[in-house]
């Protein structure tokens, strides 16, 4: 089901050509149970929710793979857990394989302790994977110029880090955000640091095309709660952006007296 | 197709802690028992470490669990004691407490936030600084930022408990058969009995499932009538010493990755445990065994000079809510004692003496009732 705004248009996130209603997209890592799991991904109103294959058999039974076929989400698997592009695209392969699906959220990491991406080894393995037909959805640093690359060989969103995975310290570069925002042809998706719905909505604001989180919803203490409020700041962020904002003002500006239609 | 004769009052399929610990309370109040294993306390019950707290590893929404594993906690003494005296076997029994360690101000402030939660349960856990925790266990990285004290937990070394357990059993009178349960036998609507891997028939007039992470794989088993169990698999390493090393079982938090370090009286460290949600695959990897190894390091770094003795793995049942289903299933006839995840040791007492009182008086004790197994029916329908 798609969006809709308050003026009635729909507003759908379009991706390769397929389309989503919700513009939030989930991570599962770091829940608590799967019952919680489940409960937060349905409380979220995603449609797409990423899942590590290395940390999953794709055969199981009762695993996260169940989960989201039982609430029909999409499932977009990604390559956490591999630090160079042999291994990442090797991941991709054997999650096409598994699962069915060329889209692949990309992920080569630099080292345990930042968890930043490698950006040398992850345009290397993006360029690999869009040569072997996969659709890529690179999660990228805050990097103007990296985006760009990425984009430009072939990758179908791109997806700049607010901060570093499971920070929580939400956008720490909202200008590089927007540049990438500003030249990027294929969708923008803030992926990784977001820790409240504020952060959240900023991304949203700044004109992301969507949010991924997980551990912001997992490790929350309700992360049913979480979730809700994460589903109502993208929407919130996304109308606000589309309403345009009000220039900022160094002093006040009355809101009725004089002018418009409050006027007495 | 062959049946047995002499039927059993309750046959209990699954010879881990659960089904042992069920088989003898239950024996003792006069029933015949049969338990079916072919290979007895030979699952998770062996891999796993035998850590006794109900706090360590409960996160939010979960303060049923913490209940349940309160209770069983504080019946393990008598337990014990009386485990000890039928077998003539020890179980490696302490209540030395457990520390919890922050190694960075990243992990501290993690375990605040734990330890906050705990006391708003009524669950008071005493906060230790950096030295504080140094002092009670010198082998800590001088690093170390601070940690927390439980000082009521304990450990228990399960593959004692499980030994004590089945020659207790035994002598309870308790007939312990060592072929496989392949599928429940249902007539009309009524769990009868067990179909055996060579085609014997099994009649009984109660059948409990305590298989563990297979407590699915039974053939003929109608919809619904077990929640969704699914292995997780827990990779585990076991170290020994020639001198003490640690006093007391210690779980650190180290750069947002968990570790536990727990020794044992006979020199035997055990270190645990991964987390991997890979189906019933009992692979030990080399990953595995480098991240053990890598945080237990970092917390306690002369852990690198003890004998390396073995590395294995075991699968955890997780059920979807991470407590165990205790009680009657949909099925008539048929039931349960399964999905206990991390906590099967720690909930064996607790899970024995309640699934006696529903097995042989029929009634369902209060502390059972927030788990009984219909408690999942809702999602099966989902």
């Amino acid at each position: 089901m798609a969006a809709t705004d308050p003026t009635g248009d729909t507003d759908p996130l379009v991706i390769a050509g397929e389309t989503f209603g919700s513009r939030l997209i989930m991570g599962t890592g770091g829940a608590p149970s799967m019952h919680v799991l489940e409960e937060a991904l349905v409380a979220s109103g995603t449609e797409l929710t990423t899942v590590a294959m290395r940390r999953v058999d794709p055969s199981a039974r009762g695993s996260v793979l169940d989960v989201l076929r039982r609430r029909g989400i999409r499932v977009l698997p990604n390559t956490a857990g591999c630090f160079t592009a042999g291994e990442a695209v090797l991941t991709a392969k054997l999650a096409r394989e598994a699962l069915g699906t060329d889209w692949i959220k990309l992920e080569v990491i630099a080292d345990e302790r930042t968890l930043l991406p490698d950006p040398v080894e992850l345009l290397d393995a993006a360029e690999q994977l869009v040569d072997a037909g996969f659709t890529v959805l690179p999660y990228t640093n805050d990097d103007p110029v990296l985006a760009r690359r990425l984009e430009q060989v072939g990758c179908a969103a791109v997806m700049p880090l607010g901060s570093p995975i499971g920070s929580g310290l939400g956008i720490r570069n909202p200008h590089n955000i927007e540049l990438i925002v500003e030249q990027a042809e294929v969708p923008v998706i803030l992926d990784a640091g977001v820790g409240t719905a504020s952060d959240a909505a900023l991304a949203m604001e700044l004109g992301c095309d969507a949010v991924l989180l997980a551990t912001a919803v997992t490790r929350a203490q309700s992360p049913v709660a979480m979730a809700t409020a994460m589903r109502h700041a993208v929407q919130a962020g996304r109308l606000a952006r589309r309403a345009g904002r009000i220039p900022k003002r160094r002093y006040a500006q009355a809101s009725s007296p004089w002018e418009g239609i409050g006027t007495s | 197709m062959p049946t047995s004769t002499n039927a059993p009052d309750l046959l209990i399929i699954g010879a881990g802690v659960i089904g042992l610990a069920t088989a003898w309370r239950v024996a003792r109040r006069g029933l015949a028992v049969t338990v079916l294993d072919p290979a007895p306390a030979g699952g998770a019950s062996r891999v796993a470490a035998g850590m006794l707290t109900p706090v360590s590893e409960l996160t939010y929404g979960e303060e049923p669990l913490l209940h349940l594993g309160i209770a069983s906690r504080d019946r393990y003494p008598a337990f014990v004691a009386e485990l000890e005296e039928v077998s003539g076997r020890r179980t490696g029994y302490r209540r030395d407490g457990i520390l919890e360690i922050a190694f960075d101000s990243d992990d501290l402030a993690f375990l605040e936030d734990l330890r906050r939660f705990r006391q708003s349960l009524g669950v008071p856990a005493e906060a230790l600084s950096g030295r504080e925790c140094r002092r009670l266990e010198p082998m800590l990285a001088p690093s170390v930022r601070g940690g927390l004290l439980a000082p009521e937990d304990g450990s228990i070394d399960p593959r004692r408990l499980t030994a004590a357990l089945l020659t207790a059993a035994e002598r309870t009178g308790v007939r312990m058969d060592r072929r496989r349960a392949a599928g429940l036998v249902v007539e009309r609507d009524i769990a009868v009995g067990v179909r055996l891997d060579d085609g014997t028939v099994l009649r009984a007039e109660k059948i409990l499932l305590a298989a563990g992470a297979h407590s699915g794989d039974l053939d003929g088993l109608p919809d619904g009538a077990v929640p969704q169990v699914r292995p997780v698999k827990g990779q585990v390493i076991r170290l020994r010493t020639a001198t003490p090393f640690l006093g007391r079982s210690t779980r650190g938090v180290v750069r947002g990755s968990s570790i536990y370090v727990v020794p044992r009286d006979d020199g035997e460290v055990v270190v645990g445990a991964t987390q991997e949600e890979m189906g019933f695959d009992t692979t030990v990897t080399a990953g595995g065994v480098w991240q053990l190894l890598r945080d237990a390091r970092e917390l306690l770094p002369g852990i690198t000079e003890l004998e390396f003795a073995e590395v294995s793995a075991g699968l955890r049942p997780g059920s979807p809510d991470n407590a165990p289903a205790l009680g009657p299933s949909p099925l008539p006839g048929l039931f349960l004692a399964v999905g206990h995840f991390r906590n099967g040791v720690l909930l064996t007492p607790v899970t024995a003496d309640a699934m006696t009182e529903i097995l042989v008086d029929g009634t369902v004790p209060e502390v059972a009732v927030p788990f009984a197994p219909d408690r999942f029916a809702e999602e099966a329908r989902a």
